[in-house]
């Protein structure tokens, strides 16, 4: 709906005070940060030099990247379907779906994350289990690796991508649906080739959500990658308060946030606002 | 295209059905004839959508069975059942061109790529969308998108063509246009036509058979003229158009209908009296009445004064009362108008006796 120039003026008003505490909160310190990665430890461009020269700057770089992509596709598959029976499933199935989806933010990332590594380590619940009933022999590494990374990552964020797909999914009219099926098409054929094209700007809302958010992951990486599968955030923070390579930092942090701006840019592009939640 | 064989007959028996406790259809039972034209008739929330959908599959009745040429179809599933359908906001595939949208029914029925081509093709010569083939839905005008979804239910040549309220949101001379084209739409294509509307006009302009509802239930079904000129009842009768009614006393049986007291003065109907006797109601259409300086002895007639006019351009509304207050409106020409406003405003109110029925008195 668009609202009369006396709404948006009230609303803007009503916002200026969340605004003004982002800028000093984020805006400004970050100015201190691209200061930083101009000036330490040698003015100039040297850090970004080196960004680009440095093999295991590099190799993080790509690590995050193909972490992101997977944990999107894997977080979105799951999320559509689990949207699909919380907005289209009979009420015992929608209660059921909604509970999926809100527990997991009653719980914090932390105490998930350890709960993961209890699942998944070498005498976790599930290797202990495949052992006794004899289906493998030694325990399989599921944790300390990126496969733990992706597990915790996309149960994190599983809820995150529901919220625009629902959004995408309350939104299509019924009758569209009803009208596939009237001209013929089975159940199956109605939601491959009706259901899911007319959800598209749901699933591209959802998709660019958690690919920005896997990209700034600390915590999950940290406990379940076991220091293996270091990402960008941890690296800017071993920079930072370990190594300390300041200037370093703060360019990759620099970099980081240009891409998440180029994304967020994109992502409202083909999504209003009001879809993500 | 389409063998007039192929139409197909559908029979309801007993239909009902219930919202919870919501009665929204009662023991309906009708008869559509191969190939012909029914027009859905009644107010906003009558039930005519639920009837459509529960043709179409998408709705199971509480009660009652569905048959199609014969075979019983009440348990069939919507896809199953091949029913071309036009929604009512017309629920084109939103992501899906023109072509595509119209393509789809033959797709599904895994037709070849050049059968679709040809067909397609065909259609949309049809209905007049050729250079627009290419085009979203969201690209097109409404009259547009409406004949989009005609195509699309007529494609893959239904047995039967359900449409709910089609032209509910197209301007008047547009509707018009959309009027004349379904009509020829219906007569090259030889379909069943199921259609849904709350506009009276254009149900007797359109259809074979009328089928008028209310609350759910089904009032009557009959030809335009029969049931513009001899509703079952009052909801009928006032449904269908603007309607005079006259009390009349000591209905009875006569040589060629029935005759009674209407204020004071014999009139005589041409229907029978058998199911109305006493007192009654006598109704007569507007347009079926005339404005004459004395009745002659023997004619139905009324004495009436002018009270006021509505000028309509092709003839003029006129408001009359009775000498004991009955509202009469009838629609005269023009000059008749002015002339009986003039004259010291009291004429008589004359009519053929074929044009006057009785109803019940008091309810339906
Ligand atoms: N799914 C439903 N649940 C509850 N009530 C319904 C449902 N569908 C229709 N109704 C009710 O049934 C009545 C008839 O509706 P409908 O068939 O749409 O009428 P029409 O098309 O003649 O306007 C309405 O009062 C409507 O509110
Ligand atoms: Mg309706």
């Amino acid at each position: 709906m668009r609202g009369t120039l006396s709404d948006r003026t009230g609303a803007a008003l009503l916002m200026a005070p969340l605004l003004l505490f982002l800028v000093l909160a984020y805006a400004w310190p970050f100015l201190g940060v691209v200061k930083w990665s101009f000036t330490l430890p040698t003015p100039g461009l040297g850090q970004y030099g080196a960004l680009v020269s440095d093999p295991l700057v590099q190799s993080v770089f790509i690590r995050t990247l193909r972490i992101a992509a997977i944990v999107t596709v894997v977080s979105v598959t799951a999320a559509y379907a689990i949207t699909v029976v919380w907005v289209r499933g009979s009420p015992v199935q929608r209660v059921l779906a909604e509970f999926c989806i809100l527990v997991p933010f009653w719980i914090s990332v932390l105490t998930r994350a350890f709960g993961w590594v209890a699942l998944l380590s070498n005498r976790g619940l599930i290797n202990t289990w495949l052992q006794s009933i004899g289906f493998i022999s030694e325990p399989l590494t599921l944790v300390r690796n990126e496969f733990g990374v992706v597990v915790g990552m996309t149960h994190f964020l599983i809820p995150f991508a529901v919220f625009p797909l629902a959004s995408a999914m309350r939104s299509l009219d019924e009758r569209v649906l009803l009208a596939a099926r009237g001209l013929g098409s089975s159940r199956m054929r109605t939601f491959w080739t009706v259901f899911v094209p007319m959800t598209r700007s749901g699933i591209i809302g959802s998709a660019l959500i958690v690919f920005v958010f896997s990209l700034g992951f600390f915590v999950t990486p940290a406990i379940l990658g076991g220091g293996r599968s270091v990402m960008i955030a941890e690296l800017i923070y071993l920079r930072i308060f370990q190594s300390p390579d300041w200037g370093l930092g703060a360019a990759i942090s620099v970099v980081l946030v240009i891409f998440v701006g180029a994304l967020m840019a994109l992502l409202f592009r083909h999504v209003r606002p009001r879809q993500l939640v | 295209m389409q063998q007039p064989g192929r139409a197909a007959e559908i029979k309801a028996n007993g239909i009902g059905k219930s919202f919870g406790s919501f009665r929204a259809l009662d023991d309906l039972t009708l008869d559509i004839g191969r190939g012909e034209f029914l027009t859905l008739l009644g107010p906003s929330g009558s039930g005519k959508t639920t009837f459509l959908m529960i043709l179409a599959g998408f709705v199971q009745p509480s009660e009652g069975r569905l048959f199609s040429d014969g075979a019983d179809i009440t348990d069939r599933p919507a896809e199953q059942r091949a029913a071309g359908m036009v929604f009512q906001g017309y629920a084109l595939f939103p992501h899906m061109s023109v072509e595509q949208n119209i393509a789809f029914p033959l797709k599904v029925r895994k037709k070849t790529a050049a059968e679709i081509k040809l067909r397609v093709g065909e259609m949309i010569e049809r209905v007049g969308l050729r250079g627009h083939e290419k085009k979203l839905p969201a690209q097109l005008s409404g009259g547009q998108q409406q004949r989009v979804a005609l195509a699309r239910a007529l494609v893959f040549e239904p047995g039967v063509l359900l449409l709910d309220e089609p032209f509910s949101a197209l301007d008047k001379s547009l509707r018009g246009q959309m009027q004349a084209e379904m009509k020829r739409l219906h007569q090259e294509t030889g379909t069943t036509f199921v259609f849904v509307t709350h506009d009276q006009s254009e149900a007797l302009a359109l259809s074979s058979r009328v089928a008028i509802f209310n609350h759910g239930k089904l009032l009557q079904v009959g030809r335009p003229d029969e049931v513009y000129d001899r509703p079952a009842n009052r909801f009928v009768a006032e449904f269908l158009g603007e309607i005079n009614m006259l009390p009349v006393k000591g209905v009875r049986p006569a040589d060629n209908g029935a005759t009674g007291l209407c204020e004071d003065r014999a009139v005589n109907m041409r229907c029978k009296a058998e199911e109305i006797k006493g007192d009654a109601i006598l109704a007569i259409r507007p347009e079926h009445m005339s404005i004459a300086p004395e009745a002659a002895a023997g004619e139905n007639g009324i004495a009436a004064t002018a009270i006021g006019s509505t000028y309509l351009g092709a003839a003029t509304k006129l408001d009359l009362t009775t000498r004991q207050g009955a509202k009469v409106t009838v629609s005269v020409p023009n000059e008749v108008a002015a002339a009986a406003l003039s004259k010291g405003n009291s004429v008589w109110l004359t009519w053929p006796a074929e044009k006057g029925f009785l109803l019940p008195e008091g309810g339906q």
